[in-house]
């Protein structure tokens, strides 16, 4: 579903991403982790045609993402890094916005797509509230709730569970984990112990490079007995 | 194309949202009917025309088009929404569209909302309607000039108080340069021929409004702000894709 071949990304003299390659199939759930900076936010961003590549390519079912953003875009979720939303809409107004762009512009169809979002996310009590008075474990509910709502088949997510208490943190996990089956799912996160939750494959990215790709249980392997943040650290000890 | 309703829709009702539509709203009236009355004479002149209203919005919409415009894309910028907005199938064209038609939309109601000052006219005495009606054209003509000016400046940055500054300074000198002072100075201080002196007035707002409060609707007044608008709007969606 999604194929990434050689992304670049430079920022002035730093380069953030230095030739990323991978692909995620269907029904996987890929756990990407790495340091804070490493790249793993600006390789998502890339993906979801928010930021164009200095070389390289990304194609999410077949699409080029530089050559037709917009179809690209129509069948991703995106969960950016700290859920924006519109402070001074209501959950239920922000949402049926989202819906009317993704082209869900009947009043009923609209209103099915919303109400399957705020059910999924558990927003019901909260959904005539404006989103700046919400908590940030709400905050974050609704920027999946926007990801989810036309059910796509890949989904992009920048830390979902950051900033959750560990019951929410639980059920979002739970929530991607039902999901998956047949979608494509990539997440970053540096919560080690999420990856061995709820992901069937890791990628460790440090100073915009993959330095290691593979299932949780090899990952494991490297190093047997040892602690998975201890096999991060040696994966990683070039970005500190 | 579709896509601009729903932006459209969202950027007008945001407005009505929060307190921002209601302060500017009354503020707009008060400063354009209030100018009208105690600087242009409304009553006094005696005569049964809006003129002395539109002769002002030139000068009103230096500050408060700006107003209006600068959080069109550094509100979006600073909260992070640009990302969120920029990940939605539309291209972005439409977003520009769609941001710049709901503002132009919201400062034609407040220009509109002077109407009971052109139903008093006509209770008083017997006014031309072609003149007030083309003095409203041309004055929500001029607004789309300047919107397009400040919504280029907000896409250019993330604070608002940038945006607004530097929409002014740009607007003031699209204004001044149709002011018979900055004329004089080119022509007098110096030394450039009338010809040029004048086409430089040709880039200003004045020269191209003016016209309008008379009544007279010249299709290079009508180009001068359409093009103007297009420009500064293609500008905009090469400001955001960069």
């Amino acid at each position: 579903m999604i194929e990434v071949k050689g992304l670049v990304k430079t920022y002035g003299a730093k380069r953030a991403v230095d030739g990323i390659t991978f692909s995620v199939k269907r029904g996987d759930i890929l756990g990407f982790l790495g340091p804070n900076g490493a790249g793993k936010s600006t390789t998502m961003k890339m993906i979801t045609g928010f930021l164009r590549p200095d070389a390289g390519t990304a194609t999410v079912d077949g699409v080029n993402v530089v050559d037709d953003p917009v179809a690209v875009k129509q069948k991703l979720g995106y969960l950016p890094e700290s859920a924006p939303a519109y402070p001074e809409m209501t959950v239920e107004e922000f949402l049926g916005f989202i819906a009317e762009v993704r082209g869900f512009r009947a009043t009923d169809a609209k209103q099915a797509q919303v109400d399957r979002a705020i059910k999924l996310t558990h927003l019901g009590p909260v959904r005539h509230q404006t989103i700046e008075t919400l908590s940030k474990g709400f905050k974050q509910r609704v920027g999946f709730a926007q990801a989810l709502l036309h059910d796509p088949a890949v989904l992009v997510l920048d830390e979902p569970t950051d900033g959750l208490d560990p019951n929410q943190k639980n059920e979002v996990r739970t929530l991607i984990k039902n999901m998956a089956v047949e979608k494509a799912v990539i997440l970053s996160t540096h919560i080690l112990e999420e990856v061995d939750a709820i992901c069937n494959r890791v990628i460790i990215i440090s100073q915009g490079r993959v330095v290691a790709d593979e299932t949780p249980a090899q990952l494991r392997a490297r190093k047997p007995g040892a602690r998975i943040d201890e096999i991060f650290r040696t994966l990683t000890h070039g970005d500190i | 194309m579709r896509q601009i309703c729903p932006i459209f829709k969202r950027e007008f009702l945001g407005y009505f949202r929060s307190p921002v539509a209601y302060v500017f709203l009354i503020v707009f009236l008060f400063a354009s009917v209030g100018l009208a009355f105690f600087a242009g004479g409304f009553f006094k002149g005696g005569v049964a025309t809006l003129e002395s209203y539109f002769v002002f919005h030139p000068w009103l919409f230096l500050f408060l088009v700006p107003a209006a415009g600068m959080r069109l894309w550094s509100e979006e910028k600073r909260a992070g929404t640009v990302e969120l907005l920029f990940t939605l199938p539309i291209t972005t064209l439409e977003a520009v569209l769609g941001k710049f038609a709901a503002a132009w939309a919201f400062l034609s109601i407040a220009i509109l909302l002077s109407f009971p000052m052109a139903l008093t006219l006509g209770y008083l005495g017997a006014p031309d309607w072609g003149v007030i009606i083309s003095g409203y054209a041309g004055s929500i003509l001029m607004a789309a000039g300047y919107l397009g000016v400040c919504s280029l400046m907000s896409a250019l940055t993330k604070n608002q108080v940038i945006s607004f500054v530097l929409s002014v300074f740009v607007c003031v000198l699209l204004v001044l340069l149709g002011t018979s002072m900055f004329s004089g100075f080119l022509t007098g201080f110096l030394g450039l021929p009338v010809g040029v002196s004048d086409l430089i007035a040709n880039f200003s707002f004045l020269t191209h409004f003016d016209a309008f409060t008379k009544g007279i609707i010249d299709p290079k007044d009508l180009i001068f702000f359409v093009s103007l608008t297009a420009l500064t709007l293609f500008l905009n969606v090469v400001a955001l894709e960069r």
